[in-house]
């Protein structure tokens, strides 16, 4: 097991760090060029979700980023210390609605086999995402 | 960074992008196209070849302009998109909303 963590201020100029860590992990752990970029843009919608809603677009707050590669798959946990989200509103947008905004979190759960929304910390959220590696269920 | 810069090509307003649109970059994107919308631009040429990522605020941006070209029955155009960008207008399923060509001269000759 191999772990790698990632600590930065919740301002979207950061946001590259994200993607440039996810982008080369997914490409250590043998994904296609397809699956490495579904998994960035996950991985920095996930984050840019936080910077909008759990922050309100506070730069001054903490995001932290945890890849977890396991045997089987590569676990990502954003952790975050903002305003406690209700995993009942987190939903995917219908796609036929044609409208600006809203598509992230379908970005994020067609690139995942599985996304957990856990606001059991006493501070903050954590979402847990999990794609198994090839051949890894 | 992002770069955005217009120019004309007969009375196709073509926007070129180059950089990576993001949560950070899109409103800089968004301000370009938002100005040509309210000047009633007929026909904008969004050429994505230099743009190496979108994420959803990017495509957003895209959509709003599309919607406010829509109003004054304008067009608007997208080209050149690479594989990481048109990926996400898959899984988007906007792939189908908006007019994609190969080049911009393609997209300009679709105007006419």
């Amino acid at each position: 097991m191999k772990e790698i963590e990632i600590k930065l201020p919740s301002d979207p100029r950061y946001l590259k760090i994200i993607r440039n860590g996810i982008s080369h992990i997914s490409e250590i752990c043998g994904f296609s060029d397809e699956e490495c970029n579904a998994l960035t843009i996950a991985v920095d919608e996930a984050a840019a979700n936080i910077i909008k809603h759990t922050y309100n677009g506070d730069e001054n707050q903490t995001i932290i980023v945890r890849f977890t590669i396991k045997d089987d798959r590569l676990e990502i946990i954003l952790r975050d210390f903002g305003k406690k989200i209700d995993p009942k509103n987190i939903k995917p947008r219908n796609l036929d609605d044609i409208r600006p905004g809203g598509l992230g979190v379908h970005l994020i759960k067609s690139a995942m086999d599985e996304v957990t929304y856990d606001n059991s910390p006493e501070v903050g959220n954590q979402l847990i995402m999990t794609k198994y590696l090839p051949g890894g269920k | 960074m992002l770069e955005v810069k217009t120019r004309k090509q007969n009375t196709v307003a073509i926007v070129e992008i180059e950089g990576e649109v993001d949560l950070y970059s899109s409103p800089q994107l968004r301000k370009v196209l938002l100005e040509l919308t309210k000047e009633k631009s007929p026909a904008i040429l969004v050429d994505l070849a230099n743009v190496k990522y979108m994420d959803s605020s990017g495509v957003a941006t895209l959509v709003e302009a599309l919607q406010q070209v829509g109003k004054y029955s304008g067009n608007l155009k997208l080209a050149n998109l690479r594989d990481a960008v048109k990926d996400v207008f898959e899984l988007s399923r906007l792939d189908k909303v908006f007019d994609i060509y190969q080049s911009t001269n393609e997209a300009c000759s679709a105007f006419k």
